[in-house]
């Protein structure tokens, strides 16, 4: 009996040939990721254990993406916490502000997780590069702070779901609406503790920003990871930026799949999350009338430049609607530089939306452009649980960025056809 | 372990338990003011040394900070008992040495205001308001061991200390 790419890949991070779900092993990690919020605790840990130095001071990446440019004094200690590891430790991979992104956004970009690697992170939307054919699971501090000593996880081998979609895309339907569909379909506790992988002839068809989009929401329904088998597109994307040798992995023809789920193209239209889970999906033509306070077009999930690139195509020659307020925030220093490029900033202020320098902020209520009790955000975020972007009595929706640039247009939740 | 039970539903997300306008500490103490604040604003007040929480599938589901089970285990609260866990949730309560238990049954019956009693070794449950007796699958002894050590940075330690130690690290 062959192996899924996740059991493949946990297996060539041991000293076993084979590993089965349910096992629990130790596997080497290629990649160990933290940020403002996560990394002072594992630092605290990591200085608990004893050890003198990093495993690896090349695989270790700390992402001051959270709180940062900070917001306050409590935050800014956070990260100096974080600056101070990276001098003590020589850490390659720190990114300071003016050189730093959200982090999902920027470690691909910078070829830093890659086909075949095992990287872990203690943020749950570390899912994100199975896009790129990696195992990537998001851990907790303590996690982090074992790794960064050790450069090992303990793992239980999860098992695999599969989902196939086939068909074309309608139009307007990206990655996210994929995921959101999906999520819609089997819940936020859906794929608990399994893999997820990814294939058929719509996710052939998507971009590398649509795919990584579409794995950033895996944890969403509570997988450990959403994977896309290498093809074309990413080896096209990693190859040029890889900062490692990388060695693709596929699944075997006699892989044991727990289910297969097969979807069609035709039944997904783009997709919008009611308040408060991400599987409370509704088709945009089932929306009705959802009048909106804030438009937040960027995070992990959406902040890429094909994400800008939409909601530029839609909001040009547009103003925002006068009852709301637009912020548009690029994923990465990069993204931030090539928008510019292409015009798409004085597209973003010609319409009276704001544009911030890369940051999580809004997407988990930490600061640029919180919500007030009984306000109502359409956001191309990953969560809308109770208080996320803010008063517990706010709401969030999520949806692709073209929905949201034409909602920022109507002032309420509309498709793209409505505007243009 | 026994302690009186505080019931929670379906889906209770991280952000529930500990909100980020609170992340911009990572002090036990300060995070335990707040835990479950956006669940229920009074919890924090109410809850008690010993006291166990209950709830239903999939809890400590979204993000991945350990804040959540620090500020549950700081608060005082001994043992978290759900019909399901989220993953990122379930291994950082091992890791920080809290006790959890999967039971469906239990999760179903138990009722806010019970007075339940935990066997971690069996993974048994007994209520004692009710009578019944509710079995979780007990933690598979690689996890029991890093338990057994305070949680992961212990076994760390213990491992590095005796190499000749076999299963994970």
């Amino acid at each position: 009996m062959g192996m899924t790419i996740a059991e493949k890949i946990l297996a060539r991070h041991t000293d076993q040939t084979v590993v089965r779900p349910g096992d629990l092993i130790n596997a080497k990690v290629d990649m160990v990721l933290g940020n403002d919020i996560t990394a002072p605790t594992a630092i605290k840990e990591f200085r608990r254990i004893g050890v003198e130095t990093v495993f690896d001071k090349d695989r270790i990446a700390l992402v001051p993406d959270h709180f940062t440019p900070n917001k306050d004094i409590q935050s800014a200690e956070q990260a100096k916490l974080l600056r101070e590891f990276a001098r003590e430790h020589d850490i390659t991979y720190y990114f300071e502000v003016g050189r730093m992104g959200i982090e999902h956004a920027l470690l691909p970009e910078m070829g830093l997780a890659l086909p075949g690697e095992i990287v872990i992170g203690a943020d749950s939307h570390t899912c994100t590069y199975g896009a790129l054919g990696a195992l990537a699971t998001g851990v907790g501090s303590t996690d982090m702070a074992a790794a960064m000593a050790l450069g090992e996880a303990w793992f239980k081998v999860p098992s695999t779901l599969k989902f196939v979609f086939n068909g074309k895309l309608n139009r307007w339907v990206s990655g996210k609406d994929l995921i959101l569909y999906l999520i819609g379909k089997i819940g936020v506790d859906g794929a608990l503790y399994r893999s997820m992988e990814f294939c058929g002839e719509l996710i052939d068809a998507l971009s590398m920003d649509s795919r990584l989009s579409m794995s950033n929401m895996a944890i969403e329904a509570g997988a450990k990871c959403g994977i896309i088998a290498p093809d074309q597109t990413t080896l096209d994307y990693v190859t040029e930026r890889a900062k490692r040798d990388f060695t693709p992995v596929y699944a075997d023809a006699d892989a044991e799949y727990e289910k297969v789920t097969t979807f069609d193209g035709a039944d997904i239209e783009p997709q919008v999350a009611f308040p408060h889970l991400p599987e409370n999906t509704r088709g945009i033509s089932d929306v009705g009338e959802v009048r909106i306070d804030q438009v937040v077009i960027g995070s992990c999930t959406n902040g890429r430049m094909e994400d800008l690139r939409t909601a530029a195509s839609i909001l040009k020659g547009n103003k925002v609607h006068k009852d709301l307020r637009v912020i548009i925030i690029p994923g990465t220093q990069n993204i931030v530089r090539q928008a510019m490029k292409e015009g798409l900033l004085d597209i973003f202020l010609e319409a009276e939306a704001i544009v911030s320098t890369p940051t999580c902020g809004p997407c988990l209520g930490g600061h640029m452009g919180i919500l007030a009790q009984g306000e109502r955000a359409l956001a191309t975020t990953n969560r809308n649980f109770v208080g996320r972007m803010g008063h517990p009595g706010s709401e969030v929706y999520l949806s692709n960025p073209a929905v949201a640039a034409a909602s920022a247009i109507t002032g309420k939740i509309s498709a793209p056809e409505e505007v243009l | 372990m026994q302690g009186h039970v505080w019931k929670f539903g379906t889906d209770v997300d991280t952000d529930a338990i500990i909100p980020a306008r609170y992340l911009n500490t990572s002090d036990p103490v300060e995070l335990a003011k707040h835990v479950m604040e956006d669940a229920d604003p009074t919890f924090a007040q109410k809850v008690t040394e010993g006291d166990i929480i209950v709830a239903r599938k999939n809890f400590g589901c979204g993000s991945s900070r350990e804040h959540a089970p620090i500020a549950i285990k700081t608060a005082g609260v001994a043992c978290v008992i759900a019909h399901s866990f989220a993953r990122i949730f379930y291994r950082n309560a091992i890791n920080i040495g809290l006790p959890i238990l999967e039971s469906p049954e239990a999760a179903e019956k138990i009722e806010e205001g019970h007075e339940v009693k935990v066997d971690l070794t069996t993974g048994t449950i007994f209520n004692l308001t009710t009578g019944e007796t509710y079995q979780a699958a007990p933690f598979p002894p690689f996890m029991q061991t890093i338990m057994d050590k305070g949680g992961l940075i212990g076994y760390v330690q213990w491992r590095l200390q005796t190499e000749s130690s076999t299963g994970p690290y």
